[in-house]
């Protein structure tokens, strides 16, 4: 692999005949790295010993995997990428020549009428093919849906580019209707909780964290510490002293920021990779102490029994009480409305990150906020005092997490040191930054495919029909996160939209190319 | 007096597996200003080559000499590993060399995250005893040293002193000096830069093997998730010492295996971490670039 | 001397009283003192490392002077003792703003943009410190429809109108030093201090740059302090030349005495002390041979 180099082949057998031999040296390389962890697995007797488990034939399809994909890379799909270079500036997503290649009316045509053939007698030709086809029939299903979609985005793009908000927030609105239309109430809690509230949770915080990575461009490893904040504030405030759930969100997010300015004000003339380790630290620092401070935080059991919100105190959601919503209205009792209510409320709780960040960025404060992740020291030539700025932005962020937290805290009704470990600070992290650093359209697209991505393969139980019963697709979640992260940042590494959207403009809003963005150094 | 002696031997025994994993992060990042933050997973890594290679052993030959089979897993754990770093070198980090900096990081964290769940994945997801392999314990004035501390202890010294010659007295550690200061600079002078930096990484990850191994034979057990909490506090000492200065590496390694024994020993062990978290943040504020790094000059 | 008389009749507007900066072990500045005075544009020439931008990291904040004391007298009157001070201060509070010798701009930022960071302070202001302005309150809306304007008047001065939506890291790199000079004065500056703004540019754009500076000057009566190595520049547009070698003053007067001092020819030529005589008989050969020839 390392000691050829790409030379540009005249013949057809010569392109050939290296491809070969590549794919021997992918296939020799894949043998080495996976012989021990492959081909041998560790497992506990009876007696509770380790023994090793061979399987050779697992190990021989990843070592054929890797030979043939090689194979294919070198010798047909490289050259195809060269021919294809000129990719398309509009979408920046795919050579526009395979686009409108991949997307043909006569397809989109046979899709949506499969689509709506399966919509609306799907459970008829299920019941009437045996049990093994149903989920091939629902995979079917799934995908001419997706191509419709695809289409429809693909068709409208320079429409929807241009009006993307508002039509993000008019399909997010009518989005529980519309699974509550499909899918009866108990099955539109699937999209509505897990997929709908928990991607939004996840923009939430990504947005809170792109104004101190994305704006301010300081490195935060630590920053579901702040969530945390928010989460025990609401827990404990509520379980000790019965505080409802809309006095407590704005304190939340005031002790959040509070621990934001704390933590921030030692640590803020700190550079680089040492903020991002001393951020971290404090991330580790507070989630063990909410593991070891039992009297409080009853450690590692949790907080349990979270009081849930109400309809700003007229209508409740607990079953026990007089004015409970379905009650009121006279509906069947269902956790669905609750479910529903909170959809709405993180939604809001997003816009107005959305909207406090915009009028921020055209205020003095963001403006010295991108220009310190652009030049400190230039900053403070122009008088701009630069640990004030950065402990603002610090703050704002920390605010943001707080009131992420404590609806993080009022959805679960539970909340344990568990969910605020490391892994969470990177995932947030890596939408930011997957995203395009500072671009809220890209962050929110990064936490839908990255979010819901993952989500979605709980849902494929199709897997299990290939890979068999025992096959649990939750399991290759986060190896699958892992892995999308890298490829993402290997196709884009400025991100999914690496332009910056200026501020304020004399004639005409120009988008400012990533080349020129700094991502900061502090 | 003795207590603290004994706290003094577990420190450096538990520093030292640190101060090997810190060189690691250390050495990547002077070569080429990456933290990589999957170098932890790469120890796990190790660790986990070294126990399938041990039952291998156990189960080719029973009765192999302990001290032959502790050997040949150090070997195959640092080729393994060494292979693999390579291998995430190679796919994942050269394409963003000269890219943004906060790419290469998120694709290490990525990388980090697909390593654990890799091993968790082929490797199943519970805790990995094995029996004990050297169990013998020293009685020296009243302190009980086993010894699998001078095993530890020994070994890191051996390793150090190569690792210090091949940097200091070898081309090859002139080439990995010389595209440190100047990448540019050294590739215009015939220096294969790709090549180096490869090294770097392979060394690396050898000396994480090695620290993995040595984890395995002296806490008898390992799971997927071990990369984590050791590869962050390796990251603690490596930046603690300076991170990019090797004998801070060292230096940090060997202060967190103190802090956190002697905090253990004197105060309360819950909240150890928390000990060496706040140490950190306290030296960070007052030596900002560390105890052995350069101070970062403004130039204006 | 001239400089006696100048000094008698203008006003100081710096003044830097003995000012030493010492590097571990070397003395980049030794007790140094000099006076810029108001209206005035002041040149600090020398050859290199003779320690100009270390006096001008001293005046501006970035470095603390291990001795010595430099005060900036505002025209209201009010003094300020800058080495007290720090950076941001310096610029927010006594009203000096300065320049880059490796431009530093904010290069992801539009060139409006640039100049809309510079106002900052009075932004934040009439922001309320932000609150507000988050509000929507009217008075912000007119503050940053002010800035605007603001910021309109220096891309005219500068010449940059048509890049105005661009983003700085693009414009070539005469615009980018013009861009830099127009953001420091939308601080509104009562001392400018601009090191080595013509590095780096062609003959044209020295001259568009040399149009510029006089035109602040006149404008806006801010005073300006400049490094320069281009010794056009420096006899072109200053009034007053102050010249440095190994941190120590060597000549200080207008730019015509400047020019014939014996010690400052040496700094330049690199002669040895007792061949000073002979460089002299040298340049007034020269002198004769072809008179009224300022070097371009």
């Amino acid at each position: 692999m390392a000691n050829i180099t790409n030379t540009p082949e005249s013949a057809g057998s010569n392109l050939m005949a290296r491809a070969l031999r590549e794919a021997f040296y992918a296939g020799l390389v894949a043998l080495g790295l996976f012989v021990l962890f492959v081909g041998l697995k560790t497992d506990q007797n009876i007696l509770n010993e380790l023994i090793l488990v061979q399987r050779w034939g697992l190990l021989a399809i990843f070592v054929v995997i890797a030979a043939v994909g090689r194979f294919l890379s070198v010798a047909y799909i490289r050259p195809f990428l060269a021919r294809q270079k000129v990719t398309n500036a509009v979408t920046g997503l795919l050579p526009d020549s395979v686009a409108t290649r991949f997307f043909r009316v006569p397809i989109v045509v046979v899709a949506a009428v499969i689509a709506i053939l399966l919509i609306f007698a799907g459970n008829a030709i299920a019941a009437a093919l045996p049990a093994v086809l149903v989920p091939w029939v629902t995979m079917i299903r799934a995908l001419a849906i997706i191509y419709v979609l695809a289409f429809g985005f693909f068709y409208f793009r320079v429409y929807i580019a241009a009006h993307f908000n508002t039509l993000a927030i008019i399909a997010l609105i009518f989005y529980p209707p519309v699974m509550v239309y499909f899918f009866g109430y108990q099955g539109s809690l699937k999209y509505v909780d897990n997929f709908g509230i928990q991607i939004l949770i996840y923009v939430m915080l990504a947005w809170g964290l792109n104004i101190v990575v994305g704006l301010a461009g300081l490195l935060d490893l630590g920053y579901v510490a702040f969530y945390a904040v928010g989460a025990y504030s609401y827990a404990l405030l509520s379980s000790y002293f019965g505080l409802s759930f809309w006095v407590l969100l704005p304190m939340a997010g005031i002790f959040a920021a509070l621990w934001g300015i704390i933590l921030g004000f030692p640590v803020l003339r700190l550079k680089g990779d040492y903020l991002a380790i001393v951020t971290l630290a404090f991330g580790e620092i507070i989630r063990l102490v909410l593991i070891n401070w039992t009297a409080v935080t009853k450690g590692t059991f949790g907080i349990s029994g979270i009081a849930k919100a109400s309809v700003f105190g007229i209508w409740s959601f607990d079953v026990s009480a007089t004015n409970n919503f379905a009650k009121v209205f006279g509906l069947p009792m269902s956790s669905a409305y609750y479910k529903i209510f909170l959809f709405y409320l993180i939604l809001a709780l997003c816009l107005l990150t959305a909207f406090v960040t915009i009028r921020l960025r055209r205020m003095p404060i963001g403006r010295a906020w991108e220009a310190l992740r652009e030049d400190e020291i230039a900053c403070r030539s122009l008088g701009i005092n630069t640990v004030t700025t950065k402990l603002t932005a610090f703050a704002t962020g920390a605010m943001f997490g707080g009131f992420a937290g404590s609806f993080f805290a009022v959805r679960q009704g539970f909340v344990s040191p568990e969910s605020f470990v490391f892994l969470e600070s990177a995932i947030i992290l890596a939408i930011v930054v997957l995203g395009g650093m500072g671009s809220l359209v890209g962050i929110a697209v990064a936490a839908t495919v990255m979010i819901g991505g993952t989500e979605l393969l709980r849902e494929m139980t199709i897997l299990k029909q290939i890979f068999g019963p025992d096959f649990t697709p939750e399991l290759y979640r986060m190896l699958i996160f892992g892995l999308a992260m890298i490829i993402v940042m290997v196709w884009k590494p400025r991100g999914f939209v690496g332009t910056r959207e200026p501020t304020a403009f004399l004639r005409e809003r120009k988008s400012v190319s990533g080349s020129f963005t700094k991502e900061g150094h502090g | 007096m003795e207590y603290f002696v004994q706290q003094l031997v577990n420190g450096l025994t538990l520093g030292s597996i640190y101060g090997l994993i810190a060189i690691g992060y250390t050495m990547v990042y002077g070569i080429i200003g990456m933290v990589n933050f999957a170098h932890g997973d790469i120890f796990m890594l190790g660790g986990f080559a070294a126990l399938i290679v041990y039952l291998v052993l156990v189960g080719l030959f029973g009765g192999i000499p302990i001290a032959l089979a502790l050997f040949i897993m150090i070997i195959v754990a640092m080729v393994m590993t060494g292979l693999w770093n390579w291998v995430i070198e190679k796919m994942a980090y050269r394409p963003l060399r000269g890219s943004f900096r906060l790419a290469p990081l998120i694709t290490a964290i990525g990388m980090s995250i697909a390593l654990s769940n890799f091993i968790q994945v082929t490797q199943g997801p519970r805790n990995k005893p094995i029996p004990s392999m050297v169990s013998s314990v020293y009685e020296v004035l009243g302190i009980s040293i086993s010894l699998k501390q001078i095993i530890i202890v020994v070994v890191t010294a051996v390793l150090l002193t190569i690792f210090w010659y091949i940097v200091n007295h070898t081309p090859l550690g002139r080439a990995q000096r010389a595209t440190e200061q100047d990448r540019k600079m050294a590739a215009l002078l015939g220096i294969d830069v790709d090549k180096t930096i490869s090294i770097t990484f392979i060394m690396g990850a050898a000396l994480a093997a090695v620290a993995g191994t040595m984890y395995l034979m002296y806490y008898g057990v390992i799971v997927f998730t071990d990369g984590f909490t050791p590869g962050v506090k390796a990251f603690t000492a490596a930046v603690l010492g300076g991170i990019g200065s090797l004998p801070g590496a060292v230096l940090g390694g060997l202060m967190i295996g103190l802090i956190e024994s002697l905090w253990s020993a004197y105060f309360t062990i819950d909240y150890k971490d928390v000990a060496t978290f706040s140490i950190l943040a306290i030296v960070l504020i007052f030596k900002p670039s560390g105890i052995l790094g350069r101070p970062e000059v403004e130039k204006v | 001397m001239a400089l006696e008389t100048d000094t008698m009749t203008k006003d100081p507007i710096l003044k830097v009283d003995h000012l030493s900066m010492r590097f571990g072990g070397l003395m980049a500045i030794n007790d140094l003192s000099f006076e810029a005075y108001r209206g005035d544009i002041t040149a600090l020439i020398g050859p290199n490392g003779a320690g100009k931008t270390t006096v001008f990291n001293c005046i501006t904040g970035f470095y603390k002077p291990t001795m010595g004391m430099i005060t900036m007298r505002q025209k209201a009157g009010k003094e300020y003792l800058l080495e007290r001070m720090s950076d941001f201060e310096v610029n927010r509070d006594a009203k000096v703003a300065r320049t880059f010798q490796n431009i530093r701009l904010f290069s992801g930022l539009t060139v409006l943009e640039n100049l809309l960071v510079a106002q900052h302070n009075k932004l934040m202001l009439a922001s309320g410190y932000t609150v507000l302005g988050l509000l929507g309150f009217p008075a912000y809306k007119k503050a940053a429809a002010q800035s605007i304007e603001q910021a309109k008047y220096w891309l005219e001065k500068a010449n940059l109108t048509d890049r105005a939506d661009d983003p700085a890291g693009d414009l070539p790199y005469g615009a980018q030093r013009r861009l830099e000079i127009a953001r420091a004065m939308c601080t509104g500056p009562e001392f400018l201090c601009l090191d080595e703004p013509a590095a780096g540019l062609n003959p044209r754009e020295s001259l568009v740059l040399n149009e510029l500076l006089r035109s602040i000057r006149k404008d806006t009566g801010t005073s300006i302090l400049l490094i320069e190595h281009d010794m056009s520049v420096v006899m072109e547009i200053s009034d007053h030349v102050v010249v440095l070698e190994y941190g120590q003053k060597i000549s200080d007067g207008n730019p015509e005495h400047v020019k014939h001092d014996p010690k400052v020819i040496a700094a330049y030529l690199g002669v040895e002390d007792d061949e000073v005589e002979e460089v002299i008989e040298q340049i007034e050969e020269i002198a004769v041979a072809a008179p009224g020839d300022t070097p371009k």
